[in-house]
Parts: C-alpha cells; structure tokens; sequence
C-alpha cells in the first residue's frame, strides 16, 4: 500500500508540477462554463416564459440542467482523459526511469495501481472545477443533491474505463503523443459505438452499443445507479488494469 | 555476493550475452569491462532482475534473480547508464520517493536521504530541480539514488561516461568511499577507470568472457614479469651501447629501446620472472658513467591486455584462451 501511495503522489506531483494539469482543468472550467451558462439561460427563459403564460410547466433542475450537463461532460472527458493517461507510462521509458520503477522492489501491478490511482485523482480534480458552477444552482434554486452525486459517480466510473484504457496504451510506446492519440482514438470509437443501436434494433447492434461506455451513462446523468452499469464500468476498470500489467511484465521479456 | 553461472540472455537474431560465469565476493570492486555492445549492460540488467535470463543462475546477494526477485532488488542498488531522474523534482524529493519504495520505514527516512545527499555531496542542492543540474551532479544523485537503502550490492552502469574529467575523478573517489561498506561490480569501457577504481576484472567480449581475475594478475600475466623503463642520459651515447649494456644485466631477458634522441635513450627492460633487477640496473648504468635519469615500473597497461585478449578471441576463436586466473572469491571460468 505504501508503494502505491508513493507512486500515486509523484504521479501527482508530475501533472502539478507541469502545466498539464493546469491545462487541463482550464479547459474543462471554460467548457463546463460555457455549457452551464447556455443550460441555464435556456432554463431561465423557460421559466420565464411558463411564468408569463400562466400555466405552469413542470419545471425541474435536476432534468434540465443537469443532466444536459453531464452528458456533455461526459463527451468533453473523452478528449481530456488521453492527455492524462498518455504520459503515464511513456514517459517513464522514454526517461529511463521505468529501470528505476522495475529494479526497486516494487510489484508490477502495485506501480500499475500507484499510477492509475494518481491518474483518477488528477481527473477528480478536473471535475472538482465543474462544482464551482454546480455550487450557483444550490445557492439560487434548490436541485436535488442525490442525482447530481449520482452523475458525478457514474463520470468518474465511465472517466476510470477510459484512463484504464489509456494507461495500458501507454505501457507500449515510448512516445506520449502517440500514446495519445492511440487512447483517443480508442475512446471516439468506445463513444461511436453507442449510435450503433440507429443502425437497426437486431441483436448484434444492441450488443456493439452495449460495450460502448457512454451507453451505461446515460442512466447516472438521470440519477440512476444501476448494479449493472456499475458492475460493467468496474470489471472494464479491472480488465484494463490486469491488461496493463501483463504488458508492463512482457516488458521484460521484450526489451 | 554474486554468483552468476552460465548466463545467458538470446534475442530472436542475436546473443547478447553467451554462457559466461563469474563470482564477486564480498567488498570487492569489480570492473566489468568491455567494448561497447560487449553485453555488460544486458548482463547488469539480468542481475538487477530488469531482465530475465534465458539460462543459467545469477545469485546475488544469496538469492537467485529469478526466483526471488523482490529479496534481490531489497538489495541491490543499481545505477543505469543514464540516471533514471525525474527531471521535475527536486533532488531531496527524488531521493525521498526512491527512499520510499526502495523500502526505507517512514521514521529513518529524512535521516537516510540526508545521508545519502552527504555520501554523494549533494547537500547544497537538495532544494534544486533535477531538470537544472550539471550532468555531474545528475551523475551524483543517480549514485545517491543507488545507495540510498543501503544495498549489500552495488550495480553501476558506466558512471562516469560523459563527465568532464574533474567530475570522473570526484565520482570515481566517491565510489571508491563507498567501497568498505558495498560489493561493487562497475561496467566500463574506460581501461584506465578499472586500474584505478578495482581491485578485480570481468573482461567480456561480444557476450563471451575471456578473462577474469585481480588487476594486478592480468598485467603480469600479459607480461610474464613486470617491465622496467630506464631513461639514461648522456652526451654521445648511442641507443645501440645502452641496449647492449643493460642486456648484459642478470636477469635480464631483453631491452627494447623506446625511444632515442642524441644524449637520451629509453629503453624498456624486460627480467626473468622472480627476478628484480632494478638494483642491477641501476648499479650498470651508473658504473658505465651514464647519468641515470629514470627508472620505474612500466606497468603493461590494462588496455594491452584488453587489446591483446579480445583481438586473439577473434583470429583464433577456439583455443585462445589460456587457463583461467582464480580469483580469490572463487574459481570463475573463462569461458570460450
């Protein structure tokens, strides 16, 4: 636990001590901004407009800001998460540290786990930015806090798939910006899946939607937690990392 | 502390290292010398459990790099060729997070890294950037890294290639300090370096070991005996007379003249093994009414022995190889 701690702190320290992480949550803060203000005015003049008329709409935070929102943070994360994963390993070759991680006595899947938990925390952090907005609604309406905690959940869950992804690809190239591409061009095509369902309603098209990761969304931006989402999004998680490992092990044989 | 039994390490072209056998005994500096592409660091790297030998044992530090590797990496310190920093930290928090997971508890840690900082001369720069330091100082804090856990074993790749000779001299003095406390095994294709650092020599050559044994064992069996250098002076001398004259030395077996220019000559005094003729030398020239200008030891130079080693492994690749030199850990084969 201590080594993971130790690996998982200097992974830290290399995305704050770098303007990657300074990038990243400047980024995700203008987008969400923006997206926050366009579902807000749009909720706004909603409101006004059911005021003005007389009748009343049914008129619901949660539903019509939120959950609009964190499908789109949902989107915008597949292109933030390779910039984090990419470097996590790559770099470590290109330096000649991985000789330094691999010579310690250190297990293989503890520097794996080390470097995954670090990777979690930095995009923890990206979406502590988007509370700022979130903290407006509570302070002039009165949403719901359970599905907002509930959306939150499932972006860190679908955000864990993809960095897991990310960070097996970057256990096979020396090179980030390759390792980066690669990992977004993964997760275009984990999102891409899910519009395979408009292709027709047969089996086959429901299962390719199924593995897509923003399919299994969609009910956490409701507030919904469902066992199997979450059961889907943790055994991806550990598949990637179990994957991860294998290729930090073959390193071995290979180099 | 090392114990490595017919290692070898195949690629799917080439061997990069082909059965080779060695033993370090304990507090021993052993230079592990080669060409470049000789297969040192192939070898390093299988005994710092980077790499998996395809056959043979290496035990180091009484444990076998395969089946255990965690115990060995507990204790060994190994310094690639290229320091394995990360260029963002500070140096005192690089040594602290190496600290870490090489395992030091939480409470000795501060007191170890403030050690290994003072070993290596790094106190002035624990609070610099890694990425601002001289490839000297980067050269030190890859050696703090390495003896940061107090490994029983120490694993340098090349330390002091690409270093300005000021800072080869410093770090070869700091590895020589670090000498009482560590068993060393120290690659290089520097000749001079293992003369002055080592006690003892691994000589590889395309992934064959062709020599093993004490430094001073390999100069003299290159030479039968050790050589002597005399430098006579005198007006009128001819080199042809000098040579004469010291040849008819007892125990002398040949002169060569080196060098001649009117009034100097040196010449190059090979004796009989056992026999110490500098006395005799002395007394000769002195007694022919030359002025003795010099006379010491011409050690052959470990580079002759390389030279000579690796070039007669490639004209005759069967029966080169002379018996092997024990040394005094143990009896390490030289293999062919």
């Amino acid at each position: 636990m201590r080594n993971i701690l130790a690996i998982c702190g200097k992974e830290m320290r290399g995305y704050f001590t770098s303007p990657i992480a300074y990038l990243l949550l400047a980024i995700f803060a203008v987008l969400f901004g923006y997206f926050f203000f366009a579902a807000s005015s749009i909720f706004a003049t909603a409101s006004m407009e059911s005021a003005m008329s007389g009748r009343s709409f049914p008129m619901n935070i949660n539903q019509q800001i939120i959950a609009p929102l964190l499908g789109n943070s949902s989107v915008v994360m597949l292109f933030l998460i390779p910039m984090i994963s990419m470097r996590l390993f790559a770099e470590e070759k290109r330096q000649g540290t991985m000789e330094l991680l691999l010579t310690s006595p250190v297990r293989d899947w503890e520097i794996v786990a080390g470097k995954f938990l670090g990777a979690m925390l930095m995009f923890a952090a990206i979406l502590l930015v988007s509370l700022i907005d979130i903290a407006f609604l509570f302070a002039y309406g009165n949403p719901s806090w359970q599905p907002i905690a509930a959306g939150y959940l499932g972006l860190l869950l679908q955000g864990g798939c993809l960095l897991a992804i990310g960070t097996y690809i970057s256990t096979t190239t020396k090179n980030q910006i390759v390792a980066g591409g690669a990992t977004f061009a993964v997760c275009l095509l984990l999102w891409v899946l899910s519009w395979s369902t408009d292709l027709g309603q047969g089996a086959v098209s429901k299962v390719v939607a199924y593995c897509s990761v923003l399919t299994h969304f969609e009910p956490f931006s409701k507030g919904i937690i469902d066992t199997k989402d979450v059961i889907f999004y943790l055994t991806f998680i550990f598949f990637g990392l179990f994957l991860t490992t294998r290729s930090l092990e073959s390193l071995r044989w290979r180099a | 502390m090392i114990q490595v039994e017919n290692l070898t390490k195949r690629y799917a072209r080439t061997v990069a290292v082909d059965r080779i056998s060695f033993a370090v005994a304990k507090g021993e500096i052993v230079g592990f010398l080669g060409r470049n592409g000789a297969g040192k660091t192939t070898t390093m790297r299988m005994l710092t459990c980077f790499l998996p030998p395809t056959e043979g044992v290496a035990n180091v530090a009484g444990f076998d790099v395969v089946e255990n590797p965690m115990e060995v990496k507990k204790r060994i310190g190994y310094l690639p060729e290229s320091p394995p920093l990360y260029p963002e930290m500070e140096v005192g928090e690089y040594l602290t997070f190496v600290g870490k997971i090489k395992g030091i508890p939480s409470n000795e840690l501060a007191r170890r890294v403030d050690e290994a900082a003072g070993r290596c001369a790094l106190g002035d720069v624990k609070k610099k950037l890694i990425s601002k330091l001289s490839k000297g100082y980067r050269q030190r804090v890859g050696l703090a890294q390495a003896v940061i856990h107090n490994p029983d074993v120490l694993i340098l790749d090349e330390p002091t290639s690409g270093l300005d000779p000021q800072q080869i001299s410093e770090t070869r003095e700091l590895i020589a300090s670090l000498a009482g406390d560590h068993t060393i095994l120290l690659s290089t294709h520097i000749l001079a370096e293992v003369e002055h650092t080592c006690s003892n020599v691994i000589i590889i050559d395309r992934g064959h070991l062709v020599a093993s044994g004490t430094v001073r064992e390999l100069l003299q069996r290159m030479r039968g005996s050790e050589a002597i250098a005399v430098e006579i002076r005198y007006d009128g001398l001819e080199a042809a007379d000098a040579r004469q004259r010291i040849e008819q030395v007892p125990g002398v077996s040949r002169a060569v003249v080196k060098q001649s220019e009117p009034g100097r000559v040196l010449l190059e005094v090979e004796s009989l093994e056992g026999a110490n003729v500098r006395a005799d030398l002395a007394r000769a020239v002195v007694h022919a009414g030359w002025n003795l200008e010099t006379l010491h030891a011409a050690a052959a130079s470990l580079e002759d022995v390389f030279l000579e080693l690796t070039a007669a492994e490639k004209s005759h690749p069967a029966a080169s190889i002379e018996p092997p030199i024990t040394t005094a850990a143990a009896t390490p084969e030289v293999i062919q």
